[in-house]
């Protein structure tokens, strides 16, 4: 992520600072932030409440103005337009449907503000229609659908004058699970199909590993990682990152030398394992590090395993099996195995067992 | 099983009405029966000292349209009368615009500031009500009449030479009345608006409305039904001002309110002011239902 090189990057968010309120009640919403966004990609912004996920978006729309920093759009500086002057549309968390017009009328707006001719406003709002499957209840209310429906008029809407970006807020966490599901795949589908850059916000984790190209973790206002699914999941930088993304473990461990295979870290338990540093972290003394519960395994032969414990806890879940384990130094320690056809469950609470850390499994943390 | 339920809902329809009863009384002998004394009295002949006397008679009704000259008896159209109703309907469709365009941005502020701060600007809308009307309206005129603040502020300014009249003008009665309704009109467009998701409005700015498009294609339709309210609210207590106009209007802008107090007072012709003043009704009633039917028409239409 170059950030001179703003050519092929959609957005480019450049030290943007956001602080609203003043002396006692002022909070800082976005802490310094610079990320970048790529053309054509599924960029998402993932975090807990109130980390300014949402105030991040609002920036980028317009609706609000940054206190600090640059906001880019196609490497031009846009922080000072008003959101009407900008390429850019927004797909509301409650939809925000116009309910004093129809379906059609909603999806034909933002085309009649730009001043388009109507045979071209008309031939756009059917082909919208037709791509969120609504053509039938066009000439509906907007008060006069279900949530699902509303849903897609929103994004149907957004999409019609076709933004450079679009910006999502939370779209899919008003309707059900099952709803939600078809419309993840609904939404990369009008991603891929458009070809627009989407950013979308959420707080929930799988859906962002489930539908992005990129994601930004966010914490009180800060960006700690920026990655793809995978690099956030098997390589968490930060403590953070490490805990709101699926389960792990935390260890301390001791760097040991860089050798001929990479860095090195001392267990707890006095074994030497190969583990991933992430870009600026420390070089040496002692470090979190973090195991995924999947990528370690149970064993009987202690002598050769990386770590030892006693198994204190299994948990059955149909598809696999999470053992809870107490190491020698008390630490907790879950491990996740595939459950076999055999139906026999391998080992018993009270075992003491070794536990073999596959290769990269290991990451050290920011801290 | 369904007897219980038939008289638990008879009881529920029994305590209804007992409820209502006050409501009902107070509608029946306050509003209905000083109508129909009204009503009756537009029909009977005028007492030679005020008052009426019991002979059914339609001279009232004839004389709000039409007058007969004393000496040769010609018949021709009241136009005092007619020229008095239509000056009403004028200056209180003024005001009402006035009102409109004052009313709805102040409504607008109130309703974009934060939620703490709202009730103390609506306070500040309010206040003016807690003084009297005849009060509030000697208020104006100090602040109009020709030695009032403004012109003399003008004055000393050397803007104007001579005072601008000001005072017993149809602008001033206007003034008055604006002056004394813009709350209704404020507080009902404020309802409407507090209702207002304004990440609608917002909606708006992003799909390239200029603040001037979001106003007109979508928070005026979304915010109609107060201003409809508002918009009744200030025309019908104008049509029949009476203190208003009496003050600032001096003695020759009469308004109908005026019009029919003559009649009742120096006039003694009570037949005609009670004539006057269900002709007054009608208007105002057969203006709102024209005016409902044109602001909801739209609605009628999709809903
Ligand atoms: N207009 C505002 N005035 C004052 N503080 C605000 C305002 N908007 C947001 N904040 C604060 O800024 C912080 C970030 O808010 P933001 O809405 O961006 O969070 P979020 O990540 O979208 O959360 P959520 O997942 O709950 O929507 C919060 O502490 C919030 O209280
Ligand atoms: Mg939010």
């Amino acid at each position: 992520m170059n950030s001179s090189n703003g050519g092929s990057q959609a957005v480019r968010i450049e030290a943007v600072s956001k602080v609203f309120g003043e002396g006692e009640g002022r909070v800082v919403a976005l802490d310094n932030v610079t990320v970048g966004i790529r053309q054509n990609e599924f960029f998402t912004l993932l975090g807990p409440s109130g980390c300014g996920k949402t105030t991040l978006l609002r920036l980028i729309a317009g609706f609000e103005h940054p206190t600090g920093g640059e906001i880019l759009l196609e490497g031009a500086d846009i922080s000072a337009l008003p959101p009407y002057a900008r390429p850019v549309n927004t797909v509301f968390q409650s939809y925000a449907l116009f309910p004093h017009m129809t379906v059609a009328q909603n999806i034909g707006f933002g085309l009649e503000m730009l001043g388009k001719p109507r045979a071209e406003i008309d031939r756009t709002v059917d082909d919208m229609l037709q791509l969120v499957k609504m053509t039938e209840l066009k000439d509906r209310h907007t008060n006069q659908i279900s949530g699902g429906q509303q849903q897609r008029v929103a994004l149907a809407r957004a999409l019609a004058p076709h933004p450079k970006v679009l910006l999502l807020d939370e779209p899919l966490s008003a309707l059900d699970l099952k709803l939600r599901k078809e419309m993840q795949i609904e939404l990369k589908r009008l991603q891929n199909e458009t070809g627009i850059t989407f950013v979308f916000v959420t707080h929930d984790q799988e859906e962002a590993l489930t539908m992005s190209d990129q994601i930004a973790v966010m914490n009180n206002g800060k960006i700690l990682q920026v990655g793809a699914p995978r690099d956030i999941y098997d390589h968490p930088a930060d403590r953070f990152v490490a805990q709101f993304i699926g389960e792990t473990n935390f260890l301390t461990a001791e760097l040991a030398s860089r050798g001929k295979s990479g860095t090195q870290v001392k267990l707890p338990s006095g074994k030497s394992v190969a583990a991933a540093l992430p870009a600026d972290g420390r070089t040496q003394g002692l470090v979190t590090v973090v195991v995924r519960p999947e990528h370690a395994r149970l064993t009987k032969v202690k002598s050769k395993a990386a770590l030892t414990g006693t198994l204190e806890n299994i948990v059955y879940f149909g598809t696999d099996t999470h053992y809870h384990l107490q190491l020698e130094d008390k630490t907790p320690f879950i491990v996740r195995e595939q459950n076999q056809p055999d139906g026999q469950a391998p080992y018993r609470e009270g075992d003491q067992l070794g536990i073999e850390i596959g290769a990269d499994a290991v990451q050290v943390l920011r801290d | 099983m369904t007897e219980p339920v038939n008289s638990r809902m008879h009881k529920a329809a029994v305590n209804r009405w007992l409820l209502l009863a006050p409501a009902l009384v107070i509608l029946c002998f306050a509003a209905s029966g000083p109508l129909l004394i009204v009503l009756v009295y537009s029909f009977l002949q005028p007492g030679d000292y005020g008052g009426v006397v019991w002979n059914f008679s339609i001279e009232a009704w004839f004389n709000v349209l039409f007058q007969e000259d004393i000496f040769d008896e010609t018949v021709t159209f009241a136009d005092a009368h007619l020229s008095i109703f239509w000056r009403s309907v004028r200056l209180s469709f003024g005001t009402t615009v006035m009102a409109f365009v004052i009313g709805f941005p102040t409504a607008y502020f109130i309703a974009t500031r934060p939620k703490q701060q709202r009730d103390m600007w609506l306070l500040l809308i309010i206040i003016p009500f807690w003084t009297n009307l005849l009060i509030r309206t000697f208020a104006i005129m100090e602040v109009i009449r020709n030695e009032g603040v403004i012109n003399s502020a003008l004055l000393a300014a050397g803007v104007i030479d001579s005072p601008i009249q000001i005072l017993f003008t149809d602008f001033a009665i206007m003034l008055g009345m604006l002056y004394v309704y813009l709350p209704l009109m404020v507080l009902p467009i404020y309802a409407s608006m507090e209702r207002l998701d304004f990440s609608i409005v917002e909606a708006g700015y992003d799909l390239y409305a200029s603040r001037f498009k979001v106003l007109r294609r979508i928070i005026l339709p979304l915010v109609k039904p107060g201003v409809i309210a508002g918009s009744i609210l200030v025309f019908v207590p104008s049509l029949g001002a009476y203190v208003t106009p009496r003050v600032l209007g001096g003695g020759k802008n009469l308004m109908v309110g005026n019009l029919i107090e003559l009649q009742f007072g120096q006039g003694r012709n009570w037949p005609l002011g009670s004539a006057l003043a269900v002709t007054l009704l009608v208007i105002v009633m057969v203006a709102l239902l024209f005016y409902v039917r044109v602001a909801t028409k739209e609605d009628i239409k999709h809903g």
